[in-house]
């Protein structure tokens, strides 16, 4: 891989010259050659669309967050720590933290049990998994945005099939107000977002069971290692990069998360289920102002550094290790 | 021994008892708006104190009022129309732009590559959330608040890296030894890619077409923030935003339109997921 392609020896031990063309050895080295220009060429659309379009924009962000931009005029100036000393003291700022900080971990905690569960047992060769599989990634499949409305319907406060479920089997004395309280607004939300996330968790600890040479788990099996001490021992360490891209997508998607919550409870009742998302939206798009919303949203950049960090270390490592 | 057996036979029974409520929690949201949108009205919205109705099942005949309700009264086609044209536009500029630069972090730009394409990808980690704000001033500026060509410029801004990074992948799937033989037969390197590397990537390719076209589809944020007019939304957009009027919620319709639109999605994607997986993982498992 370290190679540089023009280096590296051809397969076949016949030498060059004898396989070139008639005629071809005297055909002009063009631009088609030019192996570094052609590189450039191809490469360089791309990285230009994406820092003109994702990296600056980037960086707008941040400008933005100490400015009094507003949505409807286009000029602004900036104006200091303004925004985030109007938010810092904010009770709805720090709900939404708070809220933020609460369902990425619990949903995240959830989705690596629940994963890592069903790959496991798919791994250990069900019968229909594939049907299984299709079925679990359904989740996944769907626009999160129709999801969150057929869960909106699944938690309605007259009709809620929940309600009527636990009520049928006497779990469930009074009534489940779902989008009505705050605690159980948040469940609900937490519930989508597992949801939602586990079925790809599952795909990519599945992927990486499959890695898992089989040999290693023949010696286990050998050495007398039962079921539980080979997750335990052998399959789960084995698994732990795996698991920690999958959690890294998780905590990323969720996080950032914005439909779920719009779409269910939209921060009610009484703004308590605002994540950061939402906050921002609510701050910056519909209150139109651009500087504060901008600032709310920045409170995510923390926990995209360190998801890009540690995507960067395991890549850093699969490379030496290559 | 016998005991053995038997905690076994238990283990075994867990772990279908396990996968099989797991899969239940998956698919239910999808029995869910299959039954809803095909329940009479009189069926569907019967209050859940009612114990002796049973809401899981159809207790009335079903019906295709919703259905029809949702393709002749709503603007649910002109929603599928604006989908497929921005998916379409997207995914040709999403080709343009990633699969030369897949070729090039894979094989012409060496040791840079691998960390160029790892710089690529993480732009696809930074989300909508941190972005809506300065693309509202963007599209502003460039006049196109409300206008499907929004989404044609913002999109490729996640489907760009993302899928770069997935062809990368595949182009270093396939074997150097074919290129280099090609070169030593007089192929420039311009050729070989046309002729050698294009045909072997065409799997490739199709699966970045797939992908970008469902990230498409699954977009909300960006949709939700600059378009405002129903006759321009998409269908993620549409279906949760507007097919509600005023308070009165047509939910077998809605549940109609999430069905409908979701099936084929699901279906193509369990088609591809094994790919899309490889893609995004292939730096972790490589170790």
């Amino acid at each position: 891989m370290a190679l540089p392609s023009g280096t590296q020896p051809a397969s076949g031990s016949a030498p060059p010259a004898v396989a070139v063309r008639p005629g071809a050895a005297f055909r002009r080295r063009t631009l088609a050659d030019r192996e570094d220009l052609l590189g450039r060429l191809m490469l360089g659309p791309t990285l230009l669309y994406v820092i003109a379009l994702a990296g600056i924009p980037f960086l707008l962000a941040i400008v933005l967050s100490f400015s009094d931009a507003r949505a409807g005029s286009l000029s602004f100036s900036l104006v200091g720590l303004r925004n985030f000393l109007a938010i810092l003291p904010d009770p709805q700022f720090h709900r939404a933290l708070w809220n933020t900080l609460l369902l990425t971990v619990v949903s995240q905690a959830a989705v690596l049990v629940l994963a890592t569960t069903s790959a496991v047992i798919l791994d250990a060769g069900l019968p229909g998994r594939r049907a299984i599989r299709f079925l679990l990634l359904l989740p996944w499949a769907v626009p999160v945005s129709l999801a969150s409305l057929a869960w909106v319907w699944i938690f309605d406060s007259t009709f809620s099939v929940i309600n009527w479920t636990l009520k049928a089997l006497g779990l469930l004395r009074t009534w489940l107000f779902w989008f009505g309280d705050p605690a159980l607004a948040m469940t609900a939300i937490i519930t989508v977002h597992v949801w939602r996330m586990f079925p790809f968790a599952t795909v990519i600890v599945l992927a990486g069971l499959s890695a898992i040479p089989q040999d290693i788990r023949e010696a286990a099996v050998v050495d007398g290692a039962g079921f539980w001490r080979r997750l335990l021992q052998v399959d789960l360490p084995l698994l732990l990069p795996v698991a920690i891209v999958a959690v890294l997508f998780g905590v990323t998607f969720t996080s950032t998360d914005l439909s779920v919550v719009y779409l269910l409870t939209n921060g009610g009742p009484y703004n308590s289920t605002h994540v950061l998302a939402t906050l921002a939206f609510q701050r910056g798009i519909l209150g139109g102002d651009l500087g504060q919303g901008a600032a709310v949203a920045l409170f995510l950049l923390p926990v995209l550094v360190v998801v890009a960090a540690v995507m960067l270390r395991l890549a850093r490592r699969t490379e030496v290790g290559a | 021994m016998r005991m053995r057996r038997a905690r076994r036979v238990v283990v075994r029974a867990a772990q279908y008892a396990a996968i099989a409520l797991i899969t239940l929690f998956a698919v239910f949201p999808f029995y869910w708006m299959f039954l809803t949108a095909l329940k009479q009205n009189r069926d569907l919205y019967v209050g859940a104190t009612n114990l002796h109705h049973v809401p899981w099942v159809f207790n009335v005949p079903p019906t295709l009022e919703h259905v029809q309700l949702l393709f002749q009264r709503t603007a649910y086609l002109v929603w599928v129309r604006n989908t497929v044209f921005v998916g379409a536009v997207v995914v040709a500029i999403t080709l343009v732009f990633a699969a030369p630069a897949g070729y090039a972090l894979a094989r012409l730009v060496g040791r840079w590559g691998e960390r160029l394409g790892i710089a690529l990808f993480l732009t696809y980690l930074v989300p909508p959330t941190l972005l809506f704000i300065p693309f509202a001033r963007i599209v502003s500026v460039l006049h196109l608040q409300n206008s499907l060509w929004s989404l044609v410029v913002i999109y490729p801004t996640f489907t760009v890296p993302f899928c770069t990074w997935l062809l990368m992948g595949f182009f270093r799937s396939i074997p150097r030894d074919l290129e280099e033989q090609a070169m030593i037969d007089g192929y420039s390197r311009l050729a070989v890619i046309r002729k050698v590397v294009m045909p072997l990537a065409v799997s490739g390719l199709l699966t970045v077409v797939i992908f970008a076209f469902t990230l498409v589809m699954q977009e909300f944020v960006y949709a939700l923030t600059f378009i405002s007019s129903v006759q321009k939304m998409t269908l993620s957009l549409g279906v949760p935003v507007a097919l509600v009027r005023g308070d009165v919620f047509y939910w077998g319709s809605l549940m109609a339109a999430a069905l409908i639109t979701s099936i084929p999605i699901a279906i193509v994607y369990n088609l591809f997921i094994d790919r899309f997986v490889a893609g995004l993982t292939h730096g972790a498992l490589k170790g």
